[in-house]
């Protein structure tokens, strides 16, 4: 299947493999289609396990990656996950982020009330998102795409 | 390929197991061919048990209150178990609900859930009062 290679995260040139807390790992995953998304999430967990974060927290992290990638697909076309951890003292973040070059979100306020879809969906995705986010940093450029970046601590 | 859910039946019950992380048309396919086999099998009740997944999303629990919808719509009860406490812990923070849909810890507990239920309505045809 054509999909498996893009399934596979590329790792940034200069990232360590052994993921120390010195030089953090990047991961991206290209997000093209539906099964991506379950690729993108699993790499979320395996960095949240990684990193001591307790199972709560990885769901809550694999959750996100979820959302933002299914909304990637649904909206944008696909679009680009990419991990990296913060280090902030004493607590480390996952920091997540979903870039598209896709129509970007015309109605960002009413569609971050939550209640609002063109999908069909329930329109609680990316409202909830921003709830369970520590940091939560959208920008949005109709034409150009949309960048979400949200970070969610250990502690 | 391995099935990426079972469905047994177990007395006028369809007990329905995810094996697997399922992706979208999984879940699609769960849901018509639960909502095709409680016609087939006539049974009152479907406990589906999801505690392999370790992510409902939401378009996971909108595609499981449709489900349990339609199974409703075909006469009989649905109810999830299984579901993680990390899994719980998100959706609720993400202010997913599953509509009303009933939930119970395990397998033991959902069986006994439709059990008590199809005492009090004795069966499928309803009775007059």
């Amino acid at each position: 299947m054509a999909l498996k290679d893009s399934m596979r995260p590329s790792e940034l040139p200069g990232d360590n493999r052994a993921g120390t807390a010195e030089s953090p790992v990047t991961q991206r995953i290209r997000i093209d289609a539906i099964p991506d998304i379950v690729t993108a999430r699993q790499h979320g967990r395996e960095l949240a396990d990684r990193y001591g974060f307790s199972e709560t927290q990885a769901t809550l992290i694999a959750t996100v990656i979820s959302e933002l990638s299914r909304n990637m697909v649904l909206y944008a076309q696909g679009g680009t996950i990419s991990l990296r951890m913060a280090h902030g003292n004493p607590s480390v973040g996952v920091v997540i982020r979903a870039e598209d070059h896709g129509p970007g979100i015309p109605n960002l306020d009413r569609v971050m009330m939550g209640g609002y879809s063109t999908s069909g969906g329930l329109g609680l995705g990316l409202c909830g998102v921003r709830r369970i986010a520590d940091e939560f940093r959208i920008d949005t450029q109709e034409g150009k795409g949309t960048t979400i970046t949200v970070t969610k601590w250990s502690e | 390929m391995q099935k990426k859910t079972t469905i047994l039946q177990l007395r006028n019950y369809l007990v329905a197991t995810v094996q697997t992380t399922l992706v979208d048309q999984d879940f699609i396919t769960l849901r018509d061919r639960l909502v095709s086999q409680v016609g087939n099998s006539r049974c009152t009740g479907v406990v589906l048990d999801v505690s392999e997944l370790d992510v409902l999303d939401s378009f996971c629990v909108r595609t499981l209150s449709d489900m349990a919808r339609m199974i409703r719509l075909r006469g009989a009860d649905m109810l999830i178990v299984g579901i993680q406490p990390g899994v719980a812990f998100s959706m609720a923070q993400l202010g997913l609900d599953l509509d009303g849909v009933p939930t119970a810890l395990d397998l033991d507990e959902g069986l006994a859930y439709l059990d008590s239920k199809s005492r009090r309505s004795s069966g499928r045809i309803p009775a007059w009062h």
